[in-house]
């Protein structure tokens, strides 16, 4: 967003400029967004270590662009209506050219985007992306997911089979936990005194505003990141010019290989398992008279689903006196999983960002991983027996993880010798002395 | 090219545009990524084209045994409405004698007909769109005994041809077949 400090370049290179190159100039004197584009898309100078764990972020970016394109032309054949929604999603699968392949990019674009946010957000905690000076880059990316939620949530009510019936039903009913006012805002969201006609309607509405303020969001996390730059694999600070490499065309060849390799998994599962990520269940006409024998979100909702359902009363031990029922632990439990990612740059201070130079601090990453896979698995069972146990110790782990572990770790953890510069290392390696 | 060109295959002078291994890369690469994205934008063009439930419904079949003759009755077809014309000796005497008049489409009655009894157009006028007036009795069926478009002044024949006015093309006739005596079906 450089003002232009001169007038329209004269033709000092070779020859006339060209019609088009005037053009150019003569927008970009009065609107500088050529020299913009230039500046942060073509020569914005980029860490020269990155690894494939920052591919990541692209493919989200354009993820949530097919989401929104085949999204917009499921709109243009989908009616939100109670009686017809279920018909006219058929309708798409069978009758309507490509409807079913639209159907199912949207379907498991759901997924996808997903899949990429949460390695994304992995790759931030592992390397300490949240940290100075990227606090708000890392709020606004948290924003985002919360919007994915929201977002996922409602579509995934408007084919309006089994699932979606029941899956909206028990999600609004979450409200109901609310002390005092908690019935009167799920008639709130209902419109109504069950999940009925006035619901799916508004849902249709907010399915298709959210992804645009989700583009919103985007931006500004793009202008936060743009400001200080990537972090990188070291998570040492940029020292000299020799330290970067410019975006264009070395991280453009970059993410456009990995979005080849990402999306050969996609669409094979779009041609080939395209209904294996979701319920069998949702291509049953909702009925509000009967409940399927188990209700489960999709599958990138599950770790909450399994934290909501592992919190037990909060009890006086030994006195029976009952401080918050479960239903109310829970919500909270479900809702501070996410809003505690919030307070993560101050939970952890250590000023080490990347864990390969805190050696406990990347056990416990993983195990942390391992334990978000695991409480998937635990949201996918019925709340007793082993499945209760597990789900318990890993809420535990979960909240410790961010609450206990970082602080003690940032205080106490010993940490590797970061090494000079991002250049140095690789030239160590190769015993080279400079070039 | 040049500035990336360090450390590769030997190059051309300095600022020659000759050809290298890179070019034709780059060049087979981006005519792939093209195609790729031609073939992927399609199912998304395509779902604009009718689908097949709307294919399924482009036809109708129509009991013609109640219409008498000089009876004109409109049915829809496609969303848009089809007259069958039952029409009188008389009417097809007339068709047949203006073959030869001065006309902006000509074209022969029989050649707009399979029975002469049955004439068969869709409804709506080649200028713009509107429907012509003259299904009813009562309504103005222009100079020529036939329709009349009251948007801007179209005069059809007997045989649905135009002869007076701003519309370029006669009646359309729509593909039909009599499947028997009594049953026309329209599409």
């Amino acid at each position: 967003m450089t003002a232009p400090s001169e007038p329209p370049p004269a033709s000092s290179t070779k020859g006339k400029p060209g019609i088009i190159e005037q053009a150019k100039d003569w927008i970009d004197y009065r609107m500088p967004i050529f020299t913009f584009m230039e500046h942060e898309l073509n020569e914005y100078p980029t860490p020269k270590n990155l690894n494939y764990w920052w591919n990541f972020g692209s493919l989200a970016g354009i993820v949530l662009v097919i989401m929104i394109v085949t999204g917009i032309v499921l709109a243009m054949n989908y009616t939100p209506h109670v009686d017809h929604a279920f018909d006219s999603v058929e309708r798409i699968m069978r009758d309507v050219n490509y409807g079913w392949l639209i159907r199912y990019v949207h379907m498991n674009g759901a997924s996808m985007f997903f899949l990429v946010v949460y390695i994304h957000i992995f790759r931030g905690l592992y390397f300490g992306s949240y940290k100075p000076p990227r606090e708000l880059l890392w709020w606004l990316g948290i924003v985002i997911l919360l919007l994915m939620m929201m977002t996922s949530f409602m579509g995934y009510v408007l084919p309006w089979g089994q699932m979606s019936f029941w899956g909206a039903t028990v999600i609004t009913n979450l409200f109901s936990a609310i002390p005092l006012i908690g019935d009167a805002i799920v008639t709130w969201l209902w419109g109504g005194f069950s999940v009925g006609n006035p619901t799916l309607q508004r849902f249709f509405s907010l399915h298709y505003l959210l992804p645009f303020v989700i583009i919103g969001v985007v931006f500004l996390h793009l202008w936060a990141l743009h400001t200080h730059g990537s972090n990188n694999p070291l998570g040492i600070d940029r020292k000299s010019a020799k330290d970067s490499i410019p975006f264009h065309p070395y991280y453009t060849i970059k993410d456009l290989y990995g979005l080849g390799v990402f999306l050969i998994f996609y669409m094979g599962i779009v041609f080939f398992a395209p209904n294996a990520l979701g319920e069998a269940e949702n291509y049953v006409p909702a009925n509000p008279l009967l409940t399927p024998l188990e209700i489960v979100p999709e599958w990138y909702l599950l770790p909450y689903y399994a934290i909501l359902r592992s919190v037990p009363d909060i009890a006086i031990p030994f006195t029976g006196i009952v401080l918050m029922e479960a239903k109310l632990a829970g919500v909270i439990a479900m809702f501070g999983s996410i809003l505690i990612l919030f307070a993560l740059p101050w939970l952890d201070w250590s000023p080490v960002r990347s864990a390969r130079f805190r050696p406990i601090t990347k056990q416990l990453f993983w195990i942390f991983v391992v334990v978000c896979v695991v409480l998937g698995w635990v949201g996918a069972n019925k709340p007793e027996g082993w499945p209760l146990i597990i789900g318990r110790i890993g809420t535990a782990y979960y909240f410790a993880y961010f609450l206990v572990l970082m602080p003690l770790l940032a205080k106490f953890e010993k940490t590797r010798p970061l090494p000079e510069s991002i250049s140095e290392p690789v030239l160590r390696d190769r015993g080279e002395s400079g070039e | 090219m040049s500035q990336t060109a360090e450390g590769t295959a030997p190059q051309g002078p300095a600022g020659d545009d000759s050809q290298t291994r890179r070019d034709f890369l780059t060049l087979a690469t981006v005519t792939v990524g093209a195609a790729g994205a031609g073939l992927a934008v399609w199912p998304l063009i395509d779902t604009w084209n009718p689908a097949a439930d709307t294919l399924a419904l482009s036809s109708v079949e129509l009991d013609i045994k109640a219409i008498e003759p000089g009876q004109r009755i409109t049915v829809k077809w496609r969303g848009k409405p089809v007259f069958v014309d039952r029409r009188t000796p008389e009417r097809i005497k007339q068709a047949r004698a203006d073959d030869g008049a001065k006309m902006p489409d000509p074209q022969a009655d029989k050649d707009r007909v399979k029975k002469a009894e049955w004439l068969v157009l869709v409804g709506i006028c080649t200028h713009l769109g509107c429907v012509p007036l003259g299904q009813k009795t009562g309504q103005p069926r222009g100079d020529y005994g036939g329709w009349f478009c009251p948007c801007h002044g179209s005069h059809y024949d007997v045989s649905g041809r135009i002869r007076k006015g701003p519309a370029p093309n006669n009646l359309e006739v729509p593909e039909y077949s009599f499947l028997n005596e009594t049953t026309l079906r329209i599409g």
